[in-house]
């Protein structure tokens, strides 16, 4: 019952193997497992439906004409259609007009105040651009606290009124101040409200008629179940917003919100949030998360965002040193920094095909190097670069050092010795990476 | 069955007409169509079928009232109206887990040990800090001492944000700074409230997405730690669950119970459109009560959870 998605649809085409056309009675075996796996990822009851109306549709109107096994043809079909119903290709954010107003806008504990510090810390890196994060949520407690801690990470500065109650005024007092200091970009973070609270979606209403901003964004959890298409409706209704965010992506959903959503609103998913730091925001690709929730990789996004925070010259130097046998623990400890700045390394990990079933349940939190860290911050210099020195006694000494116990030290250099070896194994492959890119434009 | 004859069926209507048909009471189209009949309309079946999904119960468990209700109307013959609403709301609170009377919901009620110390887990945002809060308040309200432990040290703002609702509500809250170790927050709290014979001690934890082992081993440290101070803590684990999350909630229960033994669970947001049907399979998997629905961010807006209601609101 709870295999995730592409898991699902993988065994379901597996009834369609075999068998050589696609039939009225062959497809209708495997939708009714697709309609199931689609209700069991929470898209809405609805939108399955006619997902799958449409997919049979297709389906059947094919099978004479091709002679692809019924399975590929099954999986294209899904694909392509999962893809359009999540819509197109990547919509870019608004950001015309001095300065460019983005407001947030969505339920309570969504993740719009951490997505506002997200965002405007991306937009100052990527695009150069100077943001004012503005304080309106007056009602949750600390909510103001909250943005300005983000902001001090950040950097950013935060407009706020402790003593306003008055979101609106807060809102237009802000634009003001950002003119005055010359901030190019405004970012309003506002509080959770539910779509039938009348007063609040009036309140959110009113704050974007005074700033009419640029962009409007619906973030919501993607942990959300049926009532998505309810509320993102609701929302859309009142504010005509530009976009959504899809926020906690980092976890285990099948996420079928994002194309209940898209369904109903037909407006573009824009981003999407995978952790609690800062540097855990990414595009949405429409395509990319078609692949993902059919199993086979978002390899384009993972190249991407490895290659802006890798640092070449340092991947170049350990690629040399792993070929001649010298990687060593110093080296070691520069790559967990690199994965570190690239922010969740399971989600990292999950993007690369085949990779994403073997780490579901493997252990590889942000905090997973904290312990390896300090027991190699407990070796000498020497130890560092040669770790076959490391010997009973030493081993004793490093213990002490770090408050690790030895057997703890004895695996983290059996798994050091492992990796060795399997890093040179790899090398001597070609790229994994590039295979499946091939694989996947001969679709 | 309505997965089955799904597909036989090419009536297609537009999303939009879907949604905003006005919901029909499940129970008048159920009787109207299996009243001197011993079978179930598919129709009908169907109905209930969508009623249920859209309420977020799944799949599974959706079929498996279904199975229960088409079985109960072969065997029995005949069924009025009335008894076939009876049939429904039985079988659907069959699934619900009874409250124990060892730690009781109601707030007034004795407590079985001193301080009774609650421990409140669950992911990301859904309203673990806030449900704290009010609960906090029930206790007050109810002549107990309270002390509130702010072991969320990692969210930006988490320990003002709960420091906030300790000042609304006029309860203690024990704290150290940002990024401090949360096991040692709770083991301040639990000796502070022991020294000063609190009776009830609620521990903030931070959100975190069960998928996370690090994360979920630390519930496992604090646990141990509290339990050198008073050795029956946590007393009570409430799993907080977000009533408009979708079917990843049983995977939630299932991870937590795992990590840290949840004795409760709280369910909030249930003033919003969603209906929180989930809980009904986590309920019969897991054999958990539920004890608290939120419904709204003010400090009163905690009921004790009425399986009945519940019911009532799921499938009216
Ligand atoms: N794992 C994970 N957690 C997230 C993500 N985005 C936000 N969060 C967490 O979700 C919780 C709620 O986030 P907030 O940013 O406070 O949500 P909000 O929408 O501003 O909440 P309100 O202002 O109360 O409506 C916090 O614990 C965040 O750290 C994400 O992409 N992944
Ligand atoms: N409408 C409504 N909002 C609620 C309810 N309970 C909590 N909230 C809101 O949901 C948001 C998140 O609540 P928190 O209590 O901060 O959630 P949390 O689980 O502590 O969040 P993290 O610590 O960030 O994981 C806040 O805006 C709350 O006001 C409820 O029953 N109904
Ligand atoms: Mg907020
Ligand atoms: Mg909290």
């Amino acid at each position: 019952m709870f295999e995730n998605l592409s898991e699902r649809l993988e065994r379901s085409f597996k009834i369609l193997k075999g068998q050589g056309t696609i039939t009225e009675i062959n497809v209708a075996e495997t939708l009714k497992d697709v309609r199931k796996a689609l209700l069991d990822a929470d898209v809405n009851y609805k939108v399955a439906k006619t997902f799958t109306d449409d997919v049979k549709a297709k389906a059947l109107g094919m099978n004479v004409l091709n002679a692809i096994k019924p399975n590929e043809l099954m999986v294209k079909i899904v694909h392509d259609e999962l893809a359009r119903l999540m819509g197109g290709t990547h919509e870019d954010i608004n950001l015309k007009g001095s300065p460019a107003v983005i407001l947030m806008s969505g339920l309570q504990g969504s993740g719009k105040t951490t997505f506002s510090g997200k965002l405007a810390n991306m937009l100052k890196h990527k695009r150069g651009k100077n943001p004012l994060l503005v304080a309106c949520d007056v009602y949750r407690p600390a909510a103001i606290d909250q943005l300005k801690v983000v902001g001090e990470q950040i950097n950013v500065p935060v407009y706020s009124e402790p003593d306003s109650k008055n979101p609106i005024k807060i809102a237009e007092n802000a634009i003001k101040q950002a003119k005055r200091n010359g901030h190019d970009l405004v970012i309003i973070d506002t509080a959770g409200r539910l779509a039938i609270d009348e007063q609040m979606m009036a309140e959110i209403a009113a704050i974007k008629d005074a700033v009419k901003p640029q962009e409007i964004l619906f973030v919501v959890d993607a942990m959300t179940g049926q009532d998505a298409v309810n509320t993102a409706k609701e929302f859309n209704e009142r504010l005509n917003f530009d976009g959504v965010v899809l926020t906690k992506l980092d976890g285990d959903t099948r996420g079928g919100a994002a194309l209940s959503i898209r369904t109903v609103v037909d407006k573009p998913i824009k981003f999407i949030g995978t952790g609690e730091k800062m540097e855990a925001i990414d595009l949405f690709h429409p395509e990319r998360m078609a692949d993902r929730i059919l199993g086979m990789g978002d390899i384009v996004s993972l190249v991407e965002r490895a290659q802006e925070q890798y640092d070449e010259e340092e991947a170049r130097k350990i690629s040399k040193k792993i070929a001649k046998n010298q990687f060593d623990f110093n080296d070691f400890m520069s790559q967990i920094q690199q994965i570190k700045k690239m922010g969740n390394i399971k989600d990292l990990a999950s993007m690369i095909p085949g990779v994403g079933k073997m780490m579901k349940n493997v252990d590889l939190d942000d905090n997973s190097f904290v312990g390896v860290e300090s027991i190699i911050q407990s070796m000498t210099p020497a130890e560092r670069a040669n770790p076959q020195l490391i010997n009973g006694s030493r081993k004793n000494r490093i213990a002490k050092g770090c408050g690790r116990s030895v057997p703890e030290i004895n695996r983290l250099l059996k798994q050091f010795s492992d990796m060795q070896k399997m890093m040179r194994a790899m090398q001597n492959q070609s790229n994994p990476l590039r295979m499946m890119r091939k694989k996947q434009s001969r679709r | 069955m309505g997965i089955l004859s799904f597909f036989q069926k090419d009536k297609k209507e537009t999303l939009d007409q879907g949604l905003a048909k006005t919901k029909e009471s499940v129970f008048g189209k159920l009787a109207r169509a299996v009243v001197g009949k011993s079978k179930v309309d598919d129709e009908v079946l169907d109905r209930l079928e969508e009623v249920l999904i859209t309420s977020d119960v799944g799949v599974e468990t959706t079929l498996r009232i279904i199975e229960r209700i088409e079985q109960r109307v072969a065997r029995d013959k005949y069924v009025g109206t009335d008894e076939l609403n009876k049939v429904l709301k039985e079988e659907v609170l069959s699934l619900l887990t009874e409250d124990n009377a060892e730690n009781p919901s109601d707030y007034s009620a004795e407590l079985p040990s001193s301080p009774y110390v609650i421990m409140v887990v669950g992911v990301n945002g859904v309203g673990k800090t806030t449900t704290i809060g009010k609960l906090a308040y029930q206790f007050k309200k109810s002549g107990k001492s309270v002390y509130l432990g702010a072991a969320d040290t990692f969210r930006a703002a988490a320990v003002e944000q709960l420091v906030a609702w300790g000042e609304r509500v006029g309860v203690p809250v024990i704290k150290q700074k940002m990024g401090a170790d949360p096991a040692s927050v709770a083991f301040d709290t639990l000796t502070s409230a022991k020294t000063n014979n609190a009776d009830v001690v609620i521990i903030d934890t931070a959100g975190r997405l069960h998928n996370k082992v690090n994360l979920m081993n630390e519930l496992t440290k604090i646990k141990n730690v509290m339990r050198k101070v008073v050795p029956t803590a946590p007393n009570e684990v409430l799993l907080v669950l977000d009533g408009s999350t979708g079917q990843n909630a049983f995977e939630q229960a299932k991870q937590f119970t795992k990590a840290t033994d949840v004795s409760a669970l709280a369910i909030t947001k249930l003033d919003g459109t969603a209906k929180g049907g989930v809980v009904l399979g986590i309920s019969d998997q897991f054999k958990i009560p539920v004890k608290y629905i939120g419904l709204g961010e003010g400090v009163e807006d905690l009921q004790v959870f009425d399986r009945k209601e519940f019911i009532n609101s799921l499938l009216d």
